[in-house]
């Protein structure tokens, strides 16, 4: 089969192309700067409509995962690259006859910021999810289930919280601010939080383009179906990385209303870089999320291959190698 | 009062809570008043229908009180539920409609309407006298009643009257009732739950003007109080003619908790309708509809009415409880000693025991004890424990027994939902039931001076009673089929539940004990474990209670014991595991002697609460020859299965606990649970199928004593009882216990019992107690453990990484958070049932993000 995968340099955008080019997948990755998978690629942006063009000519099956993912930013550029950009694609694939589009999306489109304990893949809804990316991420899902149709098969897939070596979004924030001595417990650490090893997040993505047919205008919660309380995911993160467990600790109303703080100080400074805590990272830290995998499981026909304890043991393998290397 | 003011009849508004506007309609009577009426009424239409409800409200409610019994009924199920003229939104007719005449109208109306085939009335409040008038004059299609805190009669002691006569006060009853909403408004304050604002909207709807609101005056004071009273004649003609519906299917459903009418108007419909189902909803008040599902257990017992209740197998001698007693009137071996610190102290023969019972017995009688009569014996154990018992069960009277485990507040709510008419108790006894207030004329135990029985409200003493019986014939002695005993449950999940035995399945339980361990004439008990002390004349040996606290089994001594047992040369000994725990630790104070005589002893037995192979190994130690055993069971049905300690370390390591093999005459059968959790409601003897625990005996209980829907529920089919255990049988037969239905824990790949997920926890170094609940919505719970150290944690916390690591190898399961808490709960009576239910709604709350509290 003819796949395109957009955002290729991201941690999970590689992982999908690799397991697809491994099984026999023809794969072609696009993102803005060359990825080092050495499989067929297109530079560009996903704003850029005639790059689009050619990329999913002859293609198959698109599995879209180019979005803007950080903490901070204005309004108009998760605009920009979640919601156009999703709508940039998906007409693209329209156009060249594409039969699937895997929007690859978030589980925060539906966190209204209580807690989630067991809950299904509810509509994503721009108005109650919490931040721009949420909200961005939400309108972009929208959009995309709203191309499903005959001849094209949506679906949206919401990974929960990816992780796993080489990953620079949660683990190498965390073991950054580790080192640092900056990382906190917020609250009493005990929420309940479901994530997903980075193999069996690309698993459910190629489960995905597989089932697309059948799974034409449906969105699923995909995690490892294993929550464990925040303190003990941040513990085991920052030990497979060979350094002791934070001590530093900020009650749940204090980080939220110090995160708000934080974000307000960096947006009027325009700084790029991660502010060390937002209110939504506060919420996301101090309130339970884990999902009911019965359904997505069933739909995809796909299950984690890779538990917890397996993927800590890779992690710390990991950390290892690159400590020996470096 | 100002009459005459009238108005048409009309349909209630739209959007009023609960209640479908297609249900509504208007029926007007020609013949009524010869210029017609127009009644409101809500019919959910079903033509041909198997049965029809007719539902009758009371005042000032209307209609508006049946709507789940309309939304709840099945297509073959009409239900008509009317407003009173001149209520709800009948027609205002300006006319003094009185008793008579509104069971008049209803008739009417039913012709009216045409109804044939068989009816069945519903009726709460003074919607009873209405809807039972109606009964009477149409038995031929009447085919049940329902009733719902209400009342045909003023029993004696009642409170009714004086909130009645109070409302009725010159000038209070217009005020209150008519002029203003005072009383529209407050009477739905009787309901333990508030009804929400939509629904207390609903009910005062038609009421809203002082128009509106003329009959609910006019039926207060319809309530006839004396002979004088224009409705007296008509109240009395309904209650005299209920006699003649006592072929009738009759359900009272009851709110506990109601000022006006008390248990002491459930206790009078009992008595008229002595073949009634009744369920009593603790803590719920007059508007019983409001707190409590009224209409599924309506519906529930409609849908039951024709099936034929199976009977188990007997497996029983068919001896009465005091046979024993009767074959061994002249012989002079002892029959039961007392124990005191100092050695042995009162005892009876044989002979002296059947005559004393045979005295007492009609020293009741002659006292006014009736069969069936309820009896609560408030005794510590002992010769006149065994006395009344026996007596009791002689002339018929119904013994009630609530063990002080229960705790004051426990016996109380016990004791008033069992009702006894006589209390027996001892000088402490008597004194609590005069403070709290205990239902039952109150009979002293020993010696008291006048001054005393006055202060204690005595109404007589047993000694008296005993002589009122001498050189009289015994009374009647009751059959099988008659009940025997109510006793109680531990309570650990929710308010303790009144258990009713007959007596030929108490006969039954005693016969399964015989058979069980052996028990021959050569037998001598020793019994420190109340509910089978009594049962020793039962089972014709000789007994003893040792010298303890028998509200705290932990007080035995290994002296106190071995004292016990050698004054009767013991070969049985009965005890709980607190008992043996606590006779283990001092066994190092027995006598040379005492250690001859204990080992005498053949078998031991425990039971009362779970007991552990190590307390039964290290009581062998102080019992050399004796065979440890451990029964299953309840207070519903007790043994179940038995297992001795060989056996229990035979069996090893399991999914559970293993009580053994079901013993001689009971069937044990796995109702299998589905992937949710749920008993999928057939049974299997396949091995290693995890499911609800059913149990068919002739010694199950014959009922919960009036909760009808928690015995209808329980007895699934009929003549079974489902344990709401959670176990498995193993594929040589014998019976895994893996914990309670309510706490199985039920995930994405299906459900997960506890108690393995936990002994594997307890098998970790340095952990003492265990519990596994789940945590997020049944079909996707995650596994949480909560454990207790053996070094108390000074607080609840997260258990660290390396904690949660063994925790986590040791089980099969993945865990998703481990707890650490300096102790857990348990339950009361037996201080070893884990409460999972507390347990678990104190783990979600933490690992929903929350603050880590005290549990």
């Amino acid at each position: 089969m003819k796949v395109l995968v957009t955002g290729g340099t991201s941690l999970l955008g590689a992982a999908v192309a690799r397991r697809l080019d491994t099984r026999g997948d023809d794969v072609t990755v696009m993102q803005r700067s060359p990825s080092g998978l050495g499989m067929r690629e297109v530079l560009g942006d996903i704003g850029d409509t005639s790059t689009l063009a050619s990329a999913t000519k002859g293609v198959e099956a698109v599995v879209h995962l180019a979005a803007r993912v950080a903490a901070t930013g204005s309004w108009s550029d998760f605009e920009d690259t979640n919601i156009r950009g999703t709508a940039n694609t998906l007409g693209a694939a329209v156009a060249a006859g594409v039969g699937r589009f895997v929007y690859v999306s978030s589980p925060s489109v539906v966190h209204a910021g209580d807690s989630l304990v067991g809950a299904g893949a509810g509509p994503a809804d721009p108005v109650t999810a919490r931040g721009f990316y949420a909200r961005s991420k939400a309108e972009a899902e929208r959009v995309a289930l709203a191309g499903d149709s005959e001849t094209l098969s949506v679906v949206a897939v919401r990974p929960h919280l990816v992780w796993g070596p080489g990953d620079k979004q949660l683990v190498g924030r965390i073991v950054e601010r580790a080192r640092q001595g900056r990382l906190a417990i917020v609250g009493s650490g005990t929420a309940l939080i479901d994530t997903t090893y980075i193999d069996n997040a690309a698993d459910a993505l190629v489960a995905a383009v597989d089932r697309a047919s059948e799974l034409g205008g449906r969105a699923l919660v995909v995690s490892n179906g294993q929550p464990r309380p925040v303190r003990e995911m941040l513990n085991r993160i920052v030990a497979a990385a060979g350094l002791p467990s934070p001590t530093l600790k900020v009650p749940a109303p204090v980080a939220k209303i110090g995160g708000r703080l934080v974000e307000s100080w960096w947006d009027r400074r325009h700084r790029e870089d991660d502010p060390p805590m937002t209110g939504f990272l506060a919420e996301q830290l101090a309130t339970a999320h884990w999902f009911d995998q019965r359904e997505a499981r069933l739909a995809l026909r796909w299950e984690p291959q890779v538990d917890l304890a397996e993927g800590f043991r890779r992690l710390e393998a990991w950390f290892a190698a690159a400590a020996h290397t470096a | 009062m100002n009459r005459g003011v009238t108005a048409p009849a009309t349909l209630p508004p739209a959007g009023l809570s609960g209640l479908d506007p297609a249900w509504s309609r208007l029926v007007t009577v020609p013949s009524l008043d010869g210029l017609g009426r127009t009644f409101h009424l809500l019919d959910n239409g079903v033509v041909d229908p198997e049965v029809t409800l007719l539902c009758v409200h009371g005042n000032p409610s209307w209609s508006y009180l049946w709507r789940d019994i309309l939304a709840k009924a099945d297509p073959n199920t009409r239900v008509i539920a009317v407003d009173h003229l001149d209520m709800g939104y009948s027609e205002r007719t300006g006319t003094v409609r009185r008793l008579q005449r509104r069971i008049d109208d209803l008739g009417a109306l039913t012709e009216e309407l045409g109804l044939s085939g068989p009816v069945i009335t519903v009726a709460h409040d003074w919607g009873g006298p209405i809807s039972l008038g109606w009964a009477l004059r149409h038995r031929d299609q009447l085919a049940g009643v329902v009733l719902a805190n209400t009342a045909v009669h003023q029993p004696a002691g009642a409170k009714a009257p004086r909130l009645i006569r109070l409302a009725r006060s010159r000038g209070v009853l217009e005020r209150v009732t008519v002029r203003t909403a005072t009383f529209v408004r407050g009477a739905l304050e009787l309901s333990r739950r508030r009804p929400t604002a939509a629904v207390r909207e609903a009910y005062r709807a038609p009421y809203r003007t002082v128009e509106r609101r003329m009959a609910v005056g006019g039926f207060v004071e319809d309530i006839p109080l004396d002979e004088s009273h224009p409705s007296y004649v008509a109240l009395a003609e309904v209650a005299d003619g209920l006699e003649q519906l006592r072929d009738v299917p009759a359900l009272l459903l009851w709110g506990s908790s109601d000022p006006v009418f008390s248990d002491l108007y459930l206790h009078d419909l009992e008595a008229r309708f002595p073949h009634a189902q009744v369920h009593r909803f603790a803590g719920a008040r007059h508007y019983v509809t409001e707190d409590a599902d009224i209409a599924t257990a309506v519906h529930t017992w409609i849908g039951g009415l024709n099936d034929s209740t199976a009977i188990p197998a007997e497996l029983t001698s068919r001896e009465p409880l005091w046979g024993a007693l009767d074959r061994r009137t002249a012989d002079d071996e002892v029959a039961v000693i007392e124990m005191t610190a100092t050695g042995a102290g009162r005892s009876v023969t044989f002979a002296e025991l059947d005559l004393d019972v045979r005295q007492v017995a009609a020293g009741l009688y002659e006292s006014g004890v009736r069969a069936g009569d309820r009896v609560a014996l408030l005794v510590p154990p002992g010769i006149d424990l065994t006395v009344c018992l026996y007596a009791c069960w002689r002339m018929g009277a119904v013994t009630v027994v609530a063990d002080a485990g229960l705790g004051l507040r426990g016996m109380g709510q016990a004791l008033e939902s069992a009702a006894p008419q006589y209390l027996i108790g001892v000088t402490k006894a008597l004194a609590v039931a005069r403070t709290m207030r205990w239902p039952g004329r109150r009979i002293a135990v020993g010696e008291l001076t006048p001054v005393l029985q006055k202060s204690l409200g005595v109404w007589a003493t047993l000694d008296e009673v005993r002589r009122r019986g001498e050189f009289k014939t015994a009374p009647p002695s009751p059959g099988p089929d008659d009940v025997a005993a109510v006793v109680f449950t531990s309570g650990a999940t929710g308010p303790a539940k009144g258990v009713r035995y007959l007596h030929r399945q108490a006969q039954a339980q005693r016969d399964a004990l015989v058979r069980v361990y052996s028990i021959s004439r050569d037998d001598r008990l020793v019994a420190a474990f109340a509910p089978f002390a009594l049962y020793g004349p039962a089972m014709g040996i000789p007994s003893v209670v040792p010298d303890m606290e028998v509200t705290s089994p932990g007080s035995l001594s290994a002296v106190a014991l071995g004292a016990a047992v050698s004054e009767l040369a013991a070969t049985l000994v009965f005890a709980s595991p607190a008992a043996l725990r606590n006779v283990s630790a001092t066994s190092g104070q027995l006598t040379p002697a005492q250690r001859e005589a204990m080992s005498q002893v053949r078998l031991l037995m425990s039971a009362g609460a779970p007991v552990s192979s190590s307390v039964l190994r290290r009581a062998a130690e102080v019992l050399p020859n004796a065979e440890p055993h451990t029964p299953y069971g309840m207070t519903e049905v007790l043994p179940v299965a038995d297992i001795s300690l060989a056996e229990i370390e035979a069996a090893g390591v399991g999914n559970g606990v293993c009580v053994g093999h079901p013993v001689a005459g009971v069937s044990a059968a796995i109702d299998e649970l589905d992937v949710m959790g749920r008993p999928i409601g057939t049974f299997s003897t396949e091995p290693d199928v995890t499911g609800e625990v059913v149990i068919q005996a002739a010694h199950v209980k014959d009922a919960y004593d009036r909760l009808w829907v928690t015995q209808h529920a329980s007895a699934q089919p009929a003549s079974w009882h489902r344990s709401g255990d959670v176990g498995h049988l193993d594929k040589d037969g014998r019976l895994w216990i893996e914990g309670r239905l309510v706490h199985t824990i039920v995930g994405p790949a299906g459900p997960i019992t506890p108690v393995a997920v936990e002994h594997a926890v307890e098998s970790i170094p340095g952990i003492d107690l265990a519990a596994a609940v789940g945590i997020g919505p049944a079909g996707t719970q995650q596994v949480a453990v909560v454990v207790a150290t053996s070094r108390p944690a000074p607080r609840p916390a997260l258990a660290s990484e390396a904690l949660s690591d063994q925790v986590r190898s040791a089980v099969g399961v993945d865990v998703a958070a481990v707890l650490v808490a300096p102790a857990l709960p348990v339950d009361k009576r037996h201080n070893s049932k884990i409460d999972r239910g507390r347990i678990a709604s104190w783990a979600s709350a933490i690992l929903a993000g929350g603050r880590i509290g005290k549990l």
